[in-house]
């Protein structure tokens, strides 16, 4: 067992609109390409060019559907990292210390140097969020590219996750939220930002912005509001053409 | 329990040594890209902020950059075949060897017949040079893939509205309000597309989705029509159909910037019939509200009538709107008629004609900025219809795509939405109207250069290209009555062509990027065939193949001779505005490829190998007076030639002080400055200019300054395409030059200058009742055609394509999960795993295309997933429609362009046995890898 802060000074997270997401994966691809070298071992790829191919990658992107009766069915692509969960069980499952959360911004990282590579705390992720890389045998999970955020090497301007500074929809929102005033605490109030998983008891920090109400499912009922936009021109003498010569005249 | 101790981190960790700003070539989306170089070695790979196409943003293939440039795919030298064709037997040889055995081909063949040399490049970004290669060599059998891939958006865009989707222009995505994309292909323009999306779900506008499948942005979309493959023209029709009975219609805008107004000879009997009445310069004329007489329609200060009608010389002329109105307003187009067709219920069509009309019309976008048109009148401000529209190849892949294209554009004009706030804008050099293109040309001289350019724009029978003989000119019968306004050429009938010596045999294939033995020709088990055919002397039917490609794809096992290309960081490119630019609707721009890293190989950037190649062969234009090579390679070319006085293929940084924008002297110094400027050059276009572009006089001035034109071209959008009607005058029995009788009534009936829809052809032609599906493929956004699917990464996303299938196919045929099909068409059958998909139309299945490979290509182990598990559709789709019992074979094709109908095919679906070992059928024997394998397990970024 490894002993979680009581609390930390911010809550670093990340908010993904699902509403936006177009599942491209390039947040998947940057990520990879960002942490493979940098902090801690690279992500490996095992059978690279073979039948099963397997890498480590720390993020993901799912693919759903959802079916609902007399509506079309639906497509929802699931972009899933690390939450840094306030009470990550991934932490206090490890043995060795490897696991732990910061206490200055809450970013649950694993230090690879104490890691034995058991893989308890992938057990405990409820959200199935950590891969063990098989090439170093050490625990891999999202930094939220801490070796990025502070980094004063890089523009003020890019000290943020690989993921959002890539995202080419504008669906990744990385910030405090422990700050209400931050773009993240401002997005999840204002378009009902949901937990995952609220009842696993891990109280995850990062959002999801539920997809906006799809308007092709009834159809019927807001014709009538629209509909004077449809009116045929006026059957007045002359039809079609009449209109038009009264019509033009106005210009 | 360990006490908590936190170790301390170095959050700051050296990123790079150095970056290099370059282009990518993930895709043709051409993003800007920062290359982060630590110990020589590529580490990282960004988008790059302040270029215009990705603002910063890069996709997963452009982050994937570093397996592609890294892949063990990679070819290393020169190399000639030495078993038989697609065995994959090679030995590398010099670049001396390779260019002494290309020239011991082409040289001969140049001085007799030039024809007998096809070249054509795949999904090259440099058709500037190439089609300029190719016309000094003097063969008329020179394309790029236009098309098999979306010709008929570009020539539908080019005819319609003198410019098209994509690199030529793009919804205003900071305006719009209403936001219409049909049946795109997920990676093309894709991150612009992207950005775009994410800013009208920021500002809050309705996005509608037209697509078979709810994929990708469909997914996002507000609302998805998941409309019957091919029946998209039927669709928009209705919705033209609506908008006119109700008068929702942009009059004030038909009248001033379309051919609305034009004056039509109505007279079925006259050899003018469907003409335009022209003024003794030439000029259409049209009728003037203020004294109900003809004028010429240029006429400053004139209110045109859209409602009379005129008679002269004892023929009746109305004005092209009211054709319109007499064809739309038919209850043919009727949403109760169409609905059944397009899968659209009839209250669905009406609701989005009305939000379109209701956004248009009472939401319009007012911007204080005057302006001033091509006649002279002020403007005080520009007045947009925040509507905007998008649509690429699931449109336009249809034996009817031309027409469905134009009925888009045509719905465009109608709301008053293209070149206003809020619309569609263009890019430069567009607009640029269609008098102002090239006519394709096919004036021979052996020895000499071709008469002038290969690909253009018809605007009659007489610029078809036929022989004396009335047969095709071109080995790919582009510009013939089988397809008349083919401006692409048809990459995708050249090899079948060949192989059957119609209309002509050649000597020598040249190609570059395009891998035509596997995902990128229809009827992919035959083209394998033709390729590798031999003939009653044990020679191959195709004597010489030449191919340029920086991997081993499948096509490298065909070909004879291998110039092996770099990778996309190994090189100079120029992103040309003489070729596919990429300019954006307020500026124009253009950039670079350079060598952000050195090749570790014996191999040479394409472009370069063919202007070697070229002063070897002595072509104009690439030697000196004294035979000398002109340019030493293609940064020399970039820098030095000129296309005109001034203009060369980079606009930005000319004239030797390095100021000259678009116009200028070469500056010995251009790459520099590009590489010092981040790859890229912009040049914003005026306030003034920004909008109304094709009238809008200040636009005018500032595309001359530049360069994109010697004199201002200022013309009106075409609703009605007079040279369309020139063809089908001639199938009338008007004209000397006349279709043969197995064409006549082909082309009368499609040929229409109006916009009109028929049932995509191979469904008329096949047993319904056999074939009751529809069977497509999409590009993921993840993977880009043949030149990713080995990469390592990208592969783990898409290394496998299972066959989606509607919950309506599903449950009707009794799938469960894990089952296999066997799915058939008309021309062939495949064995493949299936998945349920519900979010898609319940008549179709589809796949994602160009995941499964070969076994033994692109150097992955030969039981890789994609040739296990992957498979191509390609096996079910012939270039040949299904016999009609006329004795003549009809090309799978659109009849006025030419564009291959991948989407139009029809299938059969039932369940099948999984085939022994589990491989996706049909399965062919591996090819011998040329580069052997990749390495069992990669741990990139463990030496930084």
């Amino acid at each position: 067992m490894t002993a979680l802060p009581q609390s930390t000074e911010k809550k670093l997270g990340l908010v993904i609109d699902l509403d936006t997401c177009v599942g491209c994966h390039a947040c998947v691809i940057n990520c990879k390409e960002w942490n493979t070298s940098n902090y801690g071992a690279p992500l490996s790829d095992i059978d690279a060019y073979g039948a099963e191919p397997m890498g480590t990658f720390l993020n993901r992107v799912h693919s759903y559907e959802a079916k609902q009766d007399g509506k079309n069915a639906q497509t929802i692509h699931f972009p899933k990292s690390c939450l840094h969960c306030e009470d990550a069980p991934c932490v206090t499952v490890c043995p060795t210390g490897a696991s732990y959360k910061r206490v200055e911004d809450g970013i649950v990282l694993v230090n690879e140097d104490s890691c034995i590579g058991c893989g308890l705390c992938a057990w405990a992720c409820p959200y199935g969020a950590r891969e063990l890389d098989k090439a170093e045998g050490v625990m891999k999970k999202c930094t939220l590219c801490v070796d990025r955020i502070y980094n004063e090497n890089l523009p003020e301007i890019d000290r943020t996750p690989a993921c959002v500074r890539t995202c080419p929809a504008g669906a990744r929102h990385f910030g405090d939220f422990a700050d209400p005033d931050s773009n993240v605490s401002k997005l999840t109030a204002e378009r009902g930002g949901m937990e995952l998983m609220p009842e696993q008891g891990t109280k995850p920090v990062n959002r999801y912005l539920p997809p906006r109400p799809k308007t092709d499912v009834t159809g019927i009922g807001k014709i009538d509001i629209l509909a004077p936009y449809l009116d045929p021109v006026p059957e007045q003498a002359g039809g079609f053409l009449g209109w038009l010569d009264k019509a033009l005249e106005k210009i | 329990m360990p006490a908590f101790d936190q170790p301390a981190l170095d959050t700051s960790p050296e990123v790079s040594d150095e970056i290099r700003k370059t282009t990518c070539y993930m895709c043709a989306c051409r993003c800007g890209i920062n290359v982060h170089m630590k110990n020589g070695k590529v580490k990282y790979i960004e988008g790059n902020r302040d270029h215009p196409v990705n603002q910063g943003v890069l996709c997963a293939k452009g982050s994937a950059g570093i397996m592609q440039h890294y892949a063990p795919s990679r070819l290393r030298a020169p190399m000639k075949r030495v078993g038989e064709r697609g065995a994959g037997e090679f030995e590398e040889i010099s670049w001396d060897e390779a260019f002494e055995i290309a020239e011991s081909w082409l040289r001969p063949i140049r001085e007799t017949n030039p024809e007998k040399l096809a070249f054509f490049t795949g999904r090259d970004q440099s058709q500037s040079l190439t089609s300029w290669w190719a016309q000094a060599y003097g063969t008329p059998n020179y394309a790029a893939h236009g098309g098999f891939c979306s010709v008929n958006m570009a020539a539908a865009g080019i005819y319609t509205m003198g410019g098209a989707f994509w690199e030529f222009g793009a919804p205003d995505w900071d305006r719009s309000k209403l936001f219409m994309i049909f049946g795109v292909a997920e990676d093309h323009d894709s991150n612009p597309i992207k950005i775009g999306l994410g800013k009208l779900k920021a500002n809050g506008a309705k996005i509608i989705g037209v697509n078979p499948i709810r994929s990708g942005y469909n997914a996002i979309a507000d609302e998805w029509v998941g409309i019957t493959p091919g029946t998209d023209g039927l669709f928009i029709l209705s919705m033209i159909h609506e908008l006119m009975k109700a008068g929702k219609v942009d009059l004030n805008y038909l009248t001033r910037y379309t051919n609305a107004p034009f004056l039509v000879n109505e007279d079925r009997k006259s050899a003018e019939h469907g003409l335009f009445l022209r003024d003794e310069d030439g000029k259409p004329l049209v009728l003037d509200r203020a004294t109900g007489k003809p004028i010429a329609f240029d006429t400053p200060g004139i209110k045109a009538d859209l409602a009379g009608t005129y008679r002269h010389a004892g023929h009746t002329h109305r004005p092209v709107f009211q054709l319109m109105a007499e064809k739309y307003l038919s209850d043919e187009y009727a949403p109760d008629a169409v609905a059944d067709r397009c899968g659209i219920s009839a209250d669905t069509i009406r609701r989005i004609a009305a939000e379109l009309a209701h956004v248009a019309f009472e939401e319009e976008i007012v911007i204080d900025q005057p302006w001033t048109d091509w006649k002279g009148e002020k403007h005080a401000q520009m007045i947009g219809r925040p509507v905007a529209f998008h649509a690429m190849r699931g449109i336009s892949a249809h034996s009817n795509g031309f027409q469905t294209c134009r009925a888009l554009h045509v719905l465009q004009i109608l709301l008053g939405s293209v070149e206003v706030p809020g619309g569609f804008r263009f890019k430069p050099p567009y607009p640029k109207p269609v008098e102002a293109h090239p006519k394709p040309h096919m004036g021979i001289n052996p020895g000499k250069a071709l008469n002038g350019p290969h690909l253009g724009f018809v605007h009659g029978p007489e610029d078809l290209l036929l022989k004396e003989d009335g047969t095709a000119a071109r080995i790919d019968k582009a510009f013939t009555w089988e397809n008349p306004m083919s401006s692409h050429g048809l990459m995708h009938m050249v090899i079948s062509n060949a192989h059957a010596g119609d209309p002509y045999k050649i000597d020598t294939l040249f190609m570059y990027m395009a891998n035509m033995a596997w995902n990128s020709s229809m009827n992919t088990n035959g083209v394998m065939d033709m390729l590798s055919d031999k003939d009653e002397n044990g020679d191959y039917v195709i004597p010489h193949i030449i191919y340029s490609d920086a991997y081993s794809s499948e096509m490298v096992a065909f070909s004879d001779l291998i110039l092996p290309d770099t990778t996309y960081l190994e090189r100079h490119d120029c992103i040309s505005l003489l070729d596919r630019p990429i300019c954006e609707a307020e500026a124009a721009a253009d950039s670079i490829r350079w060598p952000v890293v050195e090749p570790d190989r014996d191999v040479r950037g394409f472009q370069s190998a063919l202007i070697q190649l070229g002063s070897r062969l002595g072509l104009p234009g690439m030697v000196n007076d004294d035979g000398s090579a002109k340019y030493q390679d293609y940064a020399d070319y970039i820098q030095n030639h000129e296309r005109r006085p001034g203009v060369g293929p980079l606009a930005g940084f000319r004239g030797e002080d390095g100021k000259g924008k678009g116009r200028g002297a070469p500056n010995p110094n251009q790459i520099q400055a590009y590489i010092e400027n981040g790859g890229f050059w912009i040049d914003h276009i005026p306030d003034e200019a920004l909008f109304f572009k094709p009238w809008n006089k200040d636009y005018q001035d500032w595309a001359v300054s530049r360069g994109i034109y010697d004199a201002p071209q200022p013309y009106v959008f075409n609703l009605y395409v007079e040279p369309i009607q020139k063809f089908r005058l001639a199938a009338q029995g008007h004209g000397d030059i006349q279709p043969p009788e197995r064409l006549r009534k082909q082309v009368e009936t499609t040929m229409d200058p109006l916009p009109i829809w028929w049932p995509p052809f191979e469904g008329t032609l096949v047993d319904i009742e056999r074939f009751p599906y529809h069977a497509l493929t999409q590009r993921p956004m993840a993977m880009y055609h043949s030149w990713g699917s080995q990469n390592a990464w990208l592969r783990q996303i898409h290394g496998a394509n299972p066959l989606f299938v509607s919950g309506e196919i599903w449950l009707d045929t009794g799938f469960a999960e894990g089952d296999w099909a066997k799915v058939t068409s008309h021309h062939g059958t495949i064995t493949v795993p299936v998945v349920r998909m519900d979010a898609l139309n319940g008549k179709t299945m589809w796949t994602w295309n160009a995941i499964g490979k070969r076994s033994g290509a692109w150097a992955l182990e030969e039981n890789a997933s994609e040739t296990t598990r992957g498979f191509l559709l390609n096996y079910l789709i012939d270039e040949l429609l299904p016999e009609k019992g006329d004795g003549q074979r009809w090309a799978n094709s659109d009849p006025i362009t030419g564009q291959a109908a991948w989407f139009d095919l029809r299938v059969n679906i039932e369940k099948a046995a999984a085939p022994a070992g589990n491989n996706s059928q049909p399965h062919f024997p591996a090819q011998k890898s040329p580069v052997g394998k990749g390495p069992k397990n990669v741990t990139y970024g463990d030496d930084f």
